[in-house]
C-alpha cells in the first residue's frame, strides 16, 4: 500500500507519505487531532483529498496526476468504524451478509463459517442489533467488513468506545484475523498498549505529518 | 333514527369520490415526494432555499390561489392543459383534476415529514454501506428508505388526511359537480347552502371526523409496529 496525501482543511495541513505492509498489522499511531482518521477516510474514499496518490497493491484508488478517483464501493476496502455502525433495521445475519452479497462470487476468499468461528459470533446470528453489547457489535462489524473479502481492512480506533475489560477481550480476535485471513490491516489508535499487542509495523503521526515509522519495538521504544 | 346510519346516493358518491381522489393523489405523489425529500435532505445546490420556498407555497397561500393557478396552467386553454388535452387527458372539471389539486395541496406536508426522517438518519450508516460495496442507489433502497419508513408512512397519512379535507383549490379548479368532482367537503358545503340540509351536513361532518380518527389510529399503530421492528441504534448497549 502506497499512500501520499496533501490536503488543507482550514488551518490544518495534512501532508503524509508512507507505505503499509502487504500483510500483518500496520498501526497508524498518534495523538487525537494528528490526522489519522482523515487519512483512513481518504483511503476508503469517504473524503476527497486535494492532492493524493493512493495505491493498493497494483490498483490505483486515487491519483490526482492520473485523475482517478474510485468511488468507495469499488475500492474493496473493509472499514471498521469507531462506532460499529451496524444497520439497525437488519438482523445480525443480514448485517454480516450485506457486503458479502455485493462481492462477485469469484472474488470471495473468506468463508462465512470461518469468520463466525474466528470471531465467536455464531450464537448472535438471530439476535436483534439493538440487543448486542458494545463488544459484540464491534465483532459483528469486523465480521461484516471481513466477509466482503476486502483487499485491506481499515480499523479506525475500533476499541475506543469500549471499556478496558472489553478492549482486552477484543484484542486477541483482531490479532487472530490478521493471521487466519490473508488480509493486511491498517489499525488506527492512540493507545501504545494496543499497538504493542497488535502491530508489526508502526507509523507515527503528529500534526498532520508522519514523524517516525518502522518496526513496532524500535519505533515505540524510541518514543517512550 | 335509522336514517342516521343510511347514506343517500348523494352522500355515498361524495364519500367514495373523496376516498378515490385522496388515494390516487397520495399514491401518485409519493415517489416524487420521496425523491424531493431526499434531495432536500442530502444535497446542497444553488437555489435550494428558493426551491424550499416554492415547495412550501401551497401551505401558506390561500387554497383558492392554488386552485386558480392550476386553472390557468391546466385549464383547457392553459399552457400545460392544452398539451395534455392533445394526448387525451382532461383535468379541468374532471375528477382527475381534483386528484391534482389535492396532491398539490398535500405535497408540502408529505415532503416535510419524509425529509425530517431522512435527515435524522446517521450519514455514517450510508458511508458504511458504500464501503461494503453498495452503489448510491442501492444504499438508498437498502439503508436510507427502510430507515426513513416511519417518516414516509406518517407523510403518507398526513397527506391523505389533507387530501380528504381539500376544498378551496378543488372547488376553484374543478368546480363542484356531483359524482364527478364533488368530494365530501364540497358536498358538505352544498348541504349548508340548501334548506333542510343540516342533517346531511352533520352526517358528513361526523363521517369526516371518523375517517380522520381512523387515519390517526392507523398511523400510530404502524409507527409503533415499525419502531419495535427497527429498534433504533440510538440505544447503545453500553
Amino acid at each position: 500500500m502506497q499512500i501520499k496525501i496533501k490536503d488543507q482543511t482550514g488551518d490544518f495541513l495534512l501532508d503524509v507519505e508512507f507505505s503499509g505492509a502487504e500483510d500483518g498489522i500496520t498501526a497508524l499511531y498518534g495523538p487525537s487531532g494528528a490526522g489519522k482518521s482523515s487519512v483512513v477516510q481518504i483511503v476508503a474514499g469517504l473524503r476527497r483529498p486535494q492532492l493524493a496518490e493512493i495505491y493498493l497493491k497494483d490498483t490505483c484508488l486515487f491519483s490526482s496526476a492520473k485523475k482517478i478517483n474510485l468511488p468507495p464501493e469499488k475500492r474493496r476496502i473493509g472499514y471498521v468504524f469507531q462506532d460499529a455502525r451496524l444497520f439497525p433495521h437488519l438482523s445480525v445475519e443480514a448485517n454480516l451478509n450485506y457486503g458479502c452479497k455485493l462481492t462477485p462470487e469469484n472474488e470471495r476468499f473468506i468463508e462465512f463459517d470461518t469468520v463466525l468461528s474466528t470471531l465467536d459470533i455464531a450464537k448472535l446470528l438471530k439476535r436483534n442489533v439493538a440487543s448486542l453489547s458494545g463488544g459484540e457489535k464491534q465483532r459483528i462489524a469486523i465480521g461484516r467488513a471481513l466477509l466482503m473479502s476486502p483487499s485491506i481492512l481499515l480499523m479506525d480506533e475500533p476499541l475506543n468506545s469500549l471499556d478496558s475489560a472489553r478492549k482486552q477481550e477484543l484484542l486477541p480476535y483482531i490479532k487472530e484475523i490478521s493471521q487466519s485471513f490473508k488480509v493486511p490491516i491498517l489499525y488506527v489508535s492512540h493507545s501504545p498498549e494496543e499497538i504493542r499487542q497488535l502491530a508489526d509495523k508502526v507509523i507515527v503521526m503528529d500534526a498532520g505529518r508522519v514523524t517516525h515509522s518502522g518496526s513496532c519495538e524500535s519505533t515505540l521504544d524510541s518514543k517512550f | 333514527m335509522t336514517e342516521w346510519f343510511q347514506l343517500s346516493p348523494f352522500e355515498w358518491s361524495a364519500l367514495r369520490l373523496s376516498l378515490i381522489v385522496a388515494i390516487w393523489a397520495v399514491t401518485i405523489s409519493l415517489p416524487f415526494g420521496i425523491a424531493l425529500a431526499w434531495v432536500m435532505a442530502r444535497k446542497q445546490f444553488p437555489g435550494k432555499f428558493l426551491l424550499d420556498g416554492l415547495l412550501h407555497l401551497p401551505l401558506v397561500v390561500p387554497p383558492v390561489v392554488v386552485g386558480y393557478c392550476l386553472l390557468v396552467l391546466f385549464g383547457r386553454n392553459g399552457a400545460l392543459g392544452s398539451w395534455l388535452e392533445s394526448i387525451g387527458i382532461t383535468l379541468a372539471f374532471d375528477w382527475k383534476g381534483a386528484v391534482l389539486a389535492a396532491a398539490v395541496m398535500a405535497f408540502p406536508l408529505m415532503v416535510r415529514a419524509i425529509r425530517l426522517s431522512i435527515e435524522s438518519i446517521d450519514l455514517g450508516l450510508e458511508a458504511a454501506a458504500r464501503t461494503l460495496g453498495a452503489k448510491p442507489l442501492r444504499v438508498f433502497f437498502t439503508i436510507t428508505l427502510p430507515l426513513a419508513l416511519p417518516g414516509v408512512l406518517s407523510g403518507f397519512i398526513l397527506a391523505f388526511a389533507r387530501c380528504l379535507g381539500e376544498f378551496g383549490a378543488t372547488i376553484t379548479f374543478v368546480s363542484n359537480i356531483p359524482g364527478e368532482t364533488q368530494t365530501l367537503p364540497l358536498a358538505l358545503y352544498t348541504y349548508t347552502q340548501i334548506p333542510d340540509g343540516e342533517t346531511g351536513a352533520l352526517k358528513l361532518c361526523l363521517i369526516a371526523i371518523a375517517i380522520a380518527i381512523l387515519a390517526l389510529i392507523a398511523s400510530e399503530f404502524c409507527a409503533r409496529w415499525l419502531q419495535t421492528r427497527t429498534q433504533s441504534e440510538n440505544r447503545r448497549a453500553d
